[in-house]
């Protein structure tokens, strides 16, 4: 099962590899994972979509990054009312009469051109993974010269229904 | 003017280096010994242990595996972290073994690696190795010291981390030019915050009740208790409390001491080489209780079949231990003591399970370990009864990894804590002796012996020249069967006695090695020798070593082969 974790670290140098190292070195699968600066000074966030069999490895999965000194808090937030986005740059080969065509086609995804030349353009586009996946899936009959995503960022929106709570990884509550 | 009085005014005009502000700390945080090999990017430090010569001891070893298993051996005796100091490039990767080898057996330690100048870090200088890349995964946590006024800071913090929560070893990397640097950092307090590193000791009371009213509840309740019971020095609290409800225990490799090896409701060690009645106990037990032990696969066997039918309560202060390997219950993130004193106060009855005790006090009785012995030749078994029985227990005892391993662990009853040291997770050849010289120096008035194999004893036998030089009465006896033996054993039993590369026939005269180290020798060769050397070789005052011959053939029974359930044994009986 694809689980989205948030990790919040403290921002020292290498903390990026003991994190990737640790989930390679306990198997884990990682789909993608995001980083950057958080609202505080010296703290950074991760956004990590791990696929784990069950259970059992999830919790082992967020014990072990837990467990490192520079994680400050895990949290599973793949149950909660969250936002979530990535970002995709697609370079697609396009003449300057297919570039009204595709403009069309990548309107309805809000998606937008953000570079020209003669014989490509450059498309940009934020959304949730899945409306990425369905852009470029249209995009791929033009050619598609060059792909690169950012990996899935999130958090947890403002306010959160009243549902039942996720089961809590924490052993000491 | 005399040379120590040269050294003096140097010491007192020289200014301070940022090697000097190191020792500071180290004294300020109690440090007494250093183990360690010098070299080129140490060289600043080293100058400073020089002239520090009065305030810290320093023991040189002759590989800097050596150093650092004898840190370790001194962790195990004192619980307090051994300090290692390494030069960078070899020096820091010839640590590597032990570093491992801690961060498994939870032992801990400060290691401090030379790193070359940060202006050529990265460009492949001489003696450069990425330290922090090699080390992350292998420590609890590490660090690279980028300027100097962060060290007083990250010395406390390593000190703290290796010796709280789960101990594990610590490594700090320092640059050249750090060390080098004329230092005006005060060493006097500062201030550290670790807001990602909160151990929990004190246990949820909530699920202590609930552990208590299954244990009053169970029928066939058994206790296992790891190395956990150790580092929490909890063995007077759980020896109380299995007495008074007549609880038994069993104890994994590393545990061997948490209860009293001679106690009628002990039950052995279990796992691999467990006695039948340990390994059973824990096969048809109702409730498991786990005292700070991780459910090592040398421990549980095939973990499907392991304590199939039991409600297993986990206490660990280490949460990610707790469901890793097996299904938990009643998870318990606790110091082990901490959680013993609680359970204590809550436990209301004890459990009714006289008719389990019967069978496991029968079992005992009718299904102890054996083995046979010609009478003539040493059987190892005997030689580790013997070494029990002239020692009368009193003895700290440290292995290697393998049958001699196995047989020490089987048949010396390990009475009191802090004991035995021996390579658990990581199985260390060459780590038993190294590792005596730290117990030794962490206890110098005790006797130690460094019961080894012949082939784990030749890849540290250079350390000889340390307890020579500094005459620590370091025993060693060489359990000596001219063959890696439990390689040998499963090249028997599982690989058809086709045995690749595992005999050694060909090694070195040990008595006159020894000689060559001015240190004593003597050869074993029968029991009947045996009888006449071992009051001897223990009662004599300096080190010694002793070459024991052992039938190759002899091996290690009962034993759960590999991806069998804990209750398949074989060798169960002659």
């Amino acid at each position: 099962m694809k689980r989205i974790i948030t990790a919040t670290v403290q921002n020292h140098s290498g903390v990026l590899n003991r994190i990737t190292g640790l989930l390679q070195r306990r198997q884990f699968n990682i789909e993608s994972i995001s980083v950057g600066a958080t609202e505080t000074e010296g703290i950074s966030k991760m956004t990590l979509v791990v696929e784990v069999e069950d259970e059992q490895r999830l919790e082992q999965v967020t014990k072990q990054l837990n467990k490192q000194i520079d994680v400050l808090k895990v949290s599973d937030i793949t149950d909660k009312a969250i936002v979530s986005r990535e970002l995709a740059l697609i370079k697609v080969s396009s003449s300057s009469q297919l570039r009204s065509e595709i403009n069309g086609l990548i309107d309805p995804f809000r998606a937008t051109i953000i570079d020209v030349s003669k014989d490509s353009l450059a498309v940009q586009v934020t959304g949730k993974p899945e409306k990425i996946d369905a852009i470029i899936e249209l995009l791929r009959p033009y050619g598609i010269k060059e792909l690169a995503r950012t990996g899935l960022t999130a958090f947890l929106r403002g306010h959160q229904p009243n549902v039942t709570e996720l089961t809590s990884y924490s052993l000491i509550k | 003017m005399t040379v120590e009085a040269k050294l003096e005014f140097q010491a007192s005009t020289a200014p301070k280096t940022g090697a000097d502000l190191l020792i500071d700390l180290l004294v300020n945080e109690g440090v007494d010994t250093l183990f360690g090999y010098p070299g080129g990017a140490v060289l600043p430090i080293y100058d400073s242990i020089y002239r520090a010569k009065n305030r810290i001891k320093h023991i040189l070893f002759r590989h800097e595996q050596g150093s650092i298993h004898a840190a370790e051996g001194y962790a195990r005796i004192t619980g307090k972290p051994g300090v290692v100091i390494a030069t960078s490039g070899p020096g820091a990767t010839n640590l590597v073994t032990g570093i491992l080898d801690a961060m498994m057996d939870s032992l801990p330690l400060v290691v401090f690696t030379g790193q070359v100048s940060r202006s050529v870090i990265g460009t492949d200088a001489f003696q450069e190795a990425d330290v922090m890349a090699i080390t992350t995964p292998i420590t609890k946590h590490n660090y690279q010291v980028q300027s100097l006024s962060d060290l007083p800071r990250i010395v406390k913090e390593a000190f703290h981390i290796a010796s709280t929560g789960r101990p594990g070893p610590v490594l700090i990397d320092i640059p050249k030019d750090i060390s080098q640097q004329i230092s005006y950092e005060e060493t006097s307090e500062v201030d550290f915050v670790l807001p990602g590193y909160q151990p929990t000791t004190k246990p949820n009371p909530l699920q202590i009740k609930k552990l208590a009213e299954s244990l009053t509840k169970a029928k066939k309740p058994v206790i296992l208790a790891g190395a956990g019971i150790l580092h929490a020095k909890a063995s007077k609290e759980l020896t109380d409390f299995s007495v008074k409800h007549n609880l038994p225990v069993v104890n994994t490799l590393l545990g061997l001491g948490s209860f009293p090896g001679d106690h009628s409701l002990f039950l052995g060690m279990g796992g691999m080489h467990g006695t039948y009645t340990a390994n059973m106990a824990l096969y048809e037990c109702d409730l498991l209780i786990n005292f700070g032990a991780r459910f090592d696969d040398r421990l549980t066997g095939n973990i499907k079949q392991f304590a199939p039918n039991a409600k297993v309560s986990h206490i660990d202060i280490d949460p990610a231990e707790i469901g890793k390997n097996i299904t938990t219950h009643i998870p318990i993130v606790a110091d082990a003591k901490e959680a013993l004193i609680e359970l204590q106060n809550q436990m209301q009855e004890s459990p009714n399970h006289q008719e389990w005790l019967t069978t496991l006090m029968d079992r005992k009785e009718k299904f102890p370990l054996w083995y046979k012995s010609s009478g003539k030749e040493v059987s190892p078994q005997w030689l580790i009864q013997a070494l029990f029985k002239v020692t009368k227990g009193d003895a700290i005892i440290t292995t290697d990894v393998g049958q001699h391993q196995m047989w020490t662990a089987q048949y010396f009853p390990f009475l009191k804590p802090h004991q035995w040291i021996t390579s658990g997770g990581l199985g260390t050849m060459g780590y038993g002796f190294p590792a005596a010289i730290g117990a030794q120096l962490a206890a110098p008035d005790q006797t130690v012996v460094a019961v080894v194999g012949d082939g784990g004893f030749q890849m540290t036998l250079q350390e000889l020249s340390v307890i020579q030089e500094r005459n620590l009465p370091v025993k060693i006896i060489i359990v000596n069967n001219g063959a890696l033996g439990m390689v040998r054993q499963w090249q028997e039993v599982f690989y058809k006695d086709r045995y690749s590369e595992s005999l050694i026939p060909n090694q070195p005269d040990f008595v006159k090695l020894a000689e060559s180290y001015h240190i004593r020798g003597m050869k074993v060769e029968s029991t009947e020798d045996l009888v006449s050397m071992l009051p001897e070789f223990i009662s004599y005052e300096g080190p010694i070593l002793m070459d024991c011959r052992i039938p190759m053939e002899e091996k290690v029974y009962p034993m759960i082969a590999p991806g069998k359930g804990i209750h398949e044994m074989i060798g169960v009986k002659p």
